[in-house]
């Protein structure tokens, strides 16, 4: 027994020892390469640090300060946050905003996952069609949208009124007229030349789906529609949750469109617009700020609140 | 015909329902709507740009609108080109863009090779630090952020006007840094390992064995940071107002007033020429790129 113990003890001293070398011995090797990993990181740390840390803390500290155009400031307190409430703009580019998002789920992101799903039964030709829809995505942003400011012209002489025109129906106003509509129209314009990206992404997720699931189903004689609900969706679920995600953070975040598009009637003012008005337009720093703080918290909420419900999903 | 059927993978639809005749005829009515569509959804706003450029100012605002313009007017393309001093907008994007491009390669790669590889103490606390802004949107700091442009801290510099206003904020990219990284910690250690034995360093090592085999990664990357600085608007919008630094986006906006319509079409026209013809030329890798770092990531 004792000397049983006895070679276990030393066994275990041995082990130690040895591990207190691998420890011990190399531990210079190990700081040198450390020093190495720090040098390979310390380009990408200091530009996150200035142009992304810091700027986050600094937008926070300044939600609570007066900053004047030389530079100085002061503390106000909730000042900013209180004068941010109760612009009625505020109010304004929320539902803009709210509205915009609204909509882009509906088309922004059912539409290419219907577009994705049709496109990978397609057995001729597949890489026009997936040519074509990505065109617009390669597009600088800003030549797209005054182009399709030009089609939304409230005259005949916009592309969708000839069209209508041609149809013998009467011509619309489009951006003029109410705000849901020209809303809409943001809308349509965001879906058109961002879809192609995400269509890639469905398809490749498409694809990866095993056949034997579908021709089980067939077998039992289950129709293309319920295939469609319980089978392509199910296998897809993880990519699709994760671009809704991406989608209402991108959306909520619009500011290309309605600064081009609909820059002259300013009842389609994006938040992030009214952020861009606040700070360049009136100088008011600490409003901006305020207002962007705002967004961020909305932002996190729903981030937080996606998290939980895929978190429950999972466990379900 | 039927082998190259055999070899796709069985989608929604199997086979043997396409060829019966019913199945027949509903595919290719189905193919043709769409082919219909997409060539009018996707090709006939540019169809319409294109000849919208070529249109007198009579003709443009004409109502109605021709389908064919009645003359071809050439001259607007030339006239765009010198008024909007496009030549100028294109090269200056295309500068930033492969700045961009470069910076991000070294100082991104070497962070994410850094964070998978060499794993040293607090590696993941970064990248978490970095991977935390991706929840940030950059519109919503944008204010702070470009007060710090126009006065770096410590340095009291600012970037306003210079082309470090793009390229070191690009370098600032969790998304890139996480793909590269993703990327990075498939690559076997012991392949790693083995090149130490031999007397690599941690930069022969990235050079002659991560680098090579991480071509597909670094295209999909490459892409997004070329992409990412040719499509951004509010950033370069600030921080370049000069006209002689502007990007196309900007530039286009600051000349869309007092200019005439067909005109300006045409300039639209042409400032969408180099990305277009650049992705009709390499479309094969951008797209099997995208979606293989896509599912990667």
């Amino acid at each position: 027994m004792a000397t049983i113990n006895l070679t276990r003890a030393t066994a275990r001293d041995a082990r130690n020892a040895a591990a207190g070398d691998r420890r011990r011995m190399p531990l210079r090797r190990r700081l040198r390469e450390h020093s190495t990993a720090y040098l390979f990181m310390a380009g990408a740390v200091l530009c996150f640090a200035v142009f992304s840390w810091y700027p986050m803390i600094r937008e926070v500290i300044m939600s609570f300060q007066y900053t004047n155009f030389a530079g100085t400031s002061r503390w106000v307190g909730l000042e900013n946050y209180r004068h941010v409430f109760a612009d009625p703009s505020f109010g304004e580019a929320w539902r803009t905003t709210g509205l915009f998002t609204l909509f882009a789920l509906v088309f922004g992101y059912a539409v290419p996952f219907l577009t994705a799903v049709v496109m990978n039964e397609l057995r001729h030709v597949r890489s026009y069609f997936r040519l074509l829809v990505y065109l617009p995505v390669m597009m600088p942003p800003v030549a797209a949208a005054f182009l399709w400011r030009w089609f939304y012209s409230p005259d005949d002489a916009g592309l969708f009124n000839a069209v209508l025109h041609a149809l013998h129906l009467p011509p619309v106003q489009w951006l003029q007229s109410s705000h849901t509509l020209a809303v809409l129209c943001l809308v349509l314009f965001s879906t058109w030349i961002n879809m192609g990206g995400t269509v890639l992404v469905y398809l490749a997720s498409l694809q990866g789906i095993p056949g034997e699931l579908y021709e089980a189903a067939e077998v039992d004689g289950t129709g293309i529609l319920r295939r469609i609900w319980h089978i392509t969706i199910p296998q897809t679920r993880l990519i699709l949750s994760m671009m809704l995600l991406l989608q209402v953070v991108g959306t909520m975040q619009v500011f290309v469109e309605p600064y081009v598009i609909t820059a002259s009637s300013n009842n389609t003012a994006s938040v992030v617009y009214l952020i861009y008005q606040y700070a360049f337009n009136f100088n008011n720093y600490g409003s901006a700020s305020a207002l962007g703080v705002v967004l961020l918290l909305v932002l996190l909420g729903f981030s937080a609140g996606y998290l939980w419900l895929s978190r429950r999903a999972e466990e379900d | 015909m039927a082998t190259a059927f055999d070899t796709q993978t069985r989608t929604l639809v199997s086979q043997a329902q396409l060829a019966r005749p019913a199945g027949r005829v509903l595919y290719w009515t189905v193919f043709w709507v769409l082919m219909v569509l997409f060539a009018l959804v996707f090709l006939f706003p540019l169809y319409w740009m294109i000849t919208g450029g070529l249109k007198s100012p009579q003709e443009i605002i004409q109502t109605p609108p021709t389908v064919v313009p009645h003359a071809a007017h050439p001259g607007n393309y030339s006239t765009a080109w010198q008024v909007l001093h496009l030549g100028r907008l294109l090269w200056n994007t295309a500068y930033y863009a492969l700045g961009a491009l470069a910076l991000q390669l070294v100082f991104d790669v070497a962070a994410a090779y850094a964070i998978s590889k060499l794993r040293p103490i607090f590696g993941n606390a970064v990248l978490f630090a970095m991977l935390a802004t991706l929840m940030i949107p950059t519109t919503v700091i944008i204010l702070p952020t470009y007060l710090t442009a126009n006065s770096l801290p410590f340095l009291h510099v600012s970037l306003i006007n210079t082309p470090w206003a793009i390229w070191l904020p690009s370098v600032a990219n969790a998304f890139n840094i996480f793909l590269l990284k993703r990327f990075f910690d498939s690559i076997p250690t012991e392949l790693l390992a083995a090149a130490a034995v031999d007397g690599a360093g941690p930069m022969r090592t990235l050079w002659s064995i991560v680098l090579p085999m991480s071509r597909p990664i670094l295209g999909v990357v490459s892409i997004f940071a070329v992409v990412a600085v040719w499509k951004d608007f509010l950033w370069p919008l600030l921080t370049l107002p000069k006209t002689s630094v502007q990007t196309v986006n900007v530039g286009l906006n600051q000349l869309s007033v007092g200019i005439s319509q067909n005109v300006f079409i045409a300039a639209l026209a042409i400032a969408c020429v180099p990305t277009v013809v650049f992705f009709l030329i390499f479309q094969r890798n951008i797209m099997s790129g995208l979606t293989a770092g896509a599912m990667k990531g």
